[in-house]
């Protein structure tokens, strides 16, 4: 499957497998159209899991995940890709209706933005949070002290 | 609180009216709530008694355990995956464990994947029988409560006299077990499942045919496979609609190839059809239990893992099967003795996405029985 398709991107789509776990790394330019083959060509038609890995020292911070499983193959792939800090993803909600909660968790925890999202606000954070806590730049010990100030009317959380 | 007018609008397709129609009412299922098992809200939009769309807002119980993960060892944060869905506890540890031990290419010996499957099995009875407890007083049967809990006590006096906890029983170790099976250990299971037996008939003589369940729970909340799929909603409520799938079977884990149990499924997707599904799982957890525990072999229970742990850089994903559905954790290593990301992919939060689809057009309280129906642990959705 996979040399069919670096036959036609090339460059831009690498397939590697590490523990028995295949993965696909993808330049963000081909992102929706292989998501949109994934699903429709090969069957990829639960979309598991969708997250995002911060590393502050690469040029392109965030790796995006996505962990897609096909029920007639009982096969499981990860496509990942990278993006810089302000970049924003098409939204997948239009391919699997699951990304809808997944990528505002992803909004939430990371920043990333997601375009076509039907809804993106925070999720798990009360809105007005100041912040994107996954990130490796958040600091643990910090919380939105303006937020409890204005909110719950103490001094700071701590 | 949120000002009902800067509401946004709920996505799928509604009906066509302006928000200050006189026939809507916009009402707050709020985070304390007994029927909400735990602190979840919802934003009903109600014409009457009929719900026209419905909002949750979750986030009360975010404890921000992701975070933490990035600065525990991967012994230390074995403890926190117990709290996030800590009805069933076990299967957490079950899940983390194994997705560690992919990543540090071990693997558990067979006397310990035994007995981890005894243990995860006893939750999953553990787990439905809450769930049924609950759920049926949610509706209004108070009786099923009593008796679910009364025999769930079983199960958490083996759990304490393994591992010394009864809730958040940080039963596994990464590369198998601490504590070896007491004595009597067996002869506690087996007198367990001759037990339990006559107690699931007699939950399934409370309810099964009983007229005001069968009103309450026929054609409630109905949802097809094929949106199950595209909602990513997994676990009996996946099977519930028809499609026959379990990661126990399609993609074995911990010694499950080695034990003969069927997958329960529905035909139509409501409410009664996840009852029944779930009623027909404890029972083939029982068959598990049955043969696992006829057959535990001898051997050590722990593996060689080096005291620190450090994984060599890479990622893994792993998923199980817990009573809820697919509970998986994506664990990004960069070789030091902490992880460098831990996801979890709790099924609670991906199927709770699944309660506006499956509440349109229906009562105020079928949006309970809906709910409990879910079977969701805010633990596990917020984390």
């Amino acid at each position: 499957m996979v040399a069919k398709y670096k036959r036609e991107y090339g460059s831009g789509i690498n397939a590697l497998t590490y523990l028995g776990q295949n993965y696909l790394e993808v330049d963000r330019s081909l992102i929706p159209e292989i998501l949109q083959l994934l699903r429709d060509d090969e069957k990829f038609d639960y979309c598991v899991d969708l997250t995002a890995v911060h590393y502050p020292n690469r040029e392109k911070q965030f790796d995006v995940v996505w962990v897609l499983y096909s029920f007639p193959r009982n096969e499981r792939i990860r496509v990942k890709t990278q993006i810089a800090d302000g970049e924003s993803l098409p939204s997948s909600v239009p391919l699997w209706a699951t990304c809808n909660w997944l990528e505002r968790e992803v909004y939430d925890m990371f920043g990333i933005k997601f375009d076509g999202h039907p809804d993106l606000k925070r999720i798990l954070l009360p809105e007005g949070w100041k912040g994107f806590p996954l990130r490796k730049d958040y600091g643990i010990l910090q919380q939105d002290n303006e937020w409890v100030q204005i909110n719950l009317g103490i001094e700071s959380g701590q | 609180m949120t000002d009902p007018k800067t509401l946004s609008p709920l996505d799928l397709e509604t009906p066509d009216k302006t928000f200050l129609d006189a026939n809507e009412l916009v009402i707050n299922m709020g985070p304390q709530h007994p029927a909400t098992h735990g602190v979840l809200r919802v934003i009903l939009r109600l014409d009457g008694e009929k719900v026209l769309g419905l909002e949750c807002v979750i986030g009360y119980l975010h404890r921000g355990v992701e975070k933490i993960a990035e600065n525990r060892t991967y012994t230390m944060f074995n403890p926190y995956v117990d709290r996030m869905d800590y009805v069933a506890a076990v299967s957490n540890g079950l899940g983390y464990c194994e997705a560690v031990e992919k990543l540090l290419s071990v693997e558990a010996p067979p006397r310990a994947q035994y007995i981890r499957v005894i243990l995860t099995e006893l939750n999953r009875i553990a787990s439905h029988q809450l769930w049924l407890g609950t759920h049926a007083l949610d509706i209004g049967a108070i009786t099923p409560l009593f008796y679910t809990f009364r025999d769930r006590e079983e199960i958490l006096k083996i759990f304490e006299k393994y591992c010394g906890a009864r809730l958040t029983t940080h039963a596994f170790r990464i590369g198998g077990l601490q504590y070896e099976a007491y004595d009597g250990f067996e002869k506690d299971v087996k007198g367990f499942c001759s037990f339990v037996k006559p107690k699931i008939d007699e939950y399934e003589e409370l309810l099964t045919t009983n007229r005001i369940w069968l009103e309450r729970t026929r054609g409630v909340g109905v949802i097809s496979g094929k949106d199950c799929i595209a909602l990513g909603v997994t676990g009996p409520v996946l099977r519930a609609s028809g499609v026959r799938w379990d990661i126990r079977k399609a993609q074995p884990y911990a010694s499950y190839k080695n034990f003969e149990f069927d997958v329960p499924t529905g035909e139509n997707g409501d409410t009664y059809d996840r009852y029944i599904v779930r009623m027909a799982e404890m029972r083939q957890s029982l068959r598990i239990i049955e043969q696992a525990v006829e057959g535990i072999p001898e051997g050590p229970i722990m593996a060689k893992v080096p005291k620190v742990m450090k994984p060599p850089v890479g990622e893994v994903y792993h998923s199980i099967e817990a009573p809820k559905g697919e509970l998986g954790y994506f664990i990004v290593s960069d070789g030091s003795t902490q992880p460098y990301r831990v996801r979890v992919r709790p099924p609670s939060f991906v199927n709770l996405q699944a309660l506006d689809l499956m509440c349109r057009n229906q009562l105020v309280a079928d949006v309970i029985a809906v709910i409990g129906t879910l079977d969701i642990v805010l633990g596990e959705v917020d984390r």
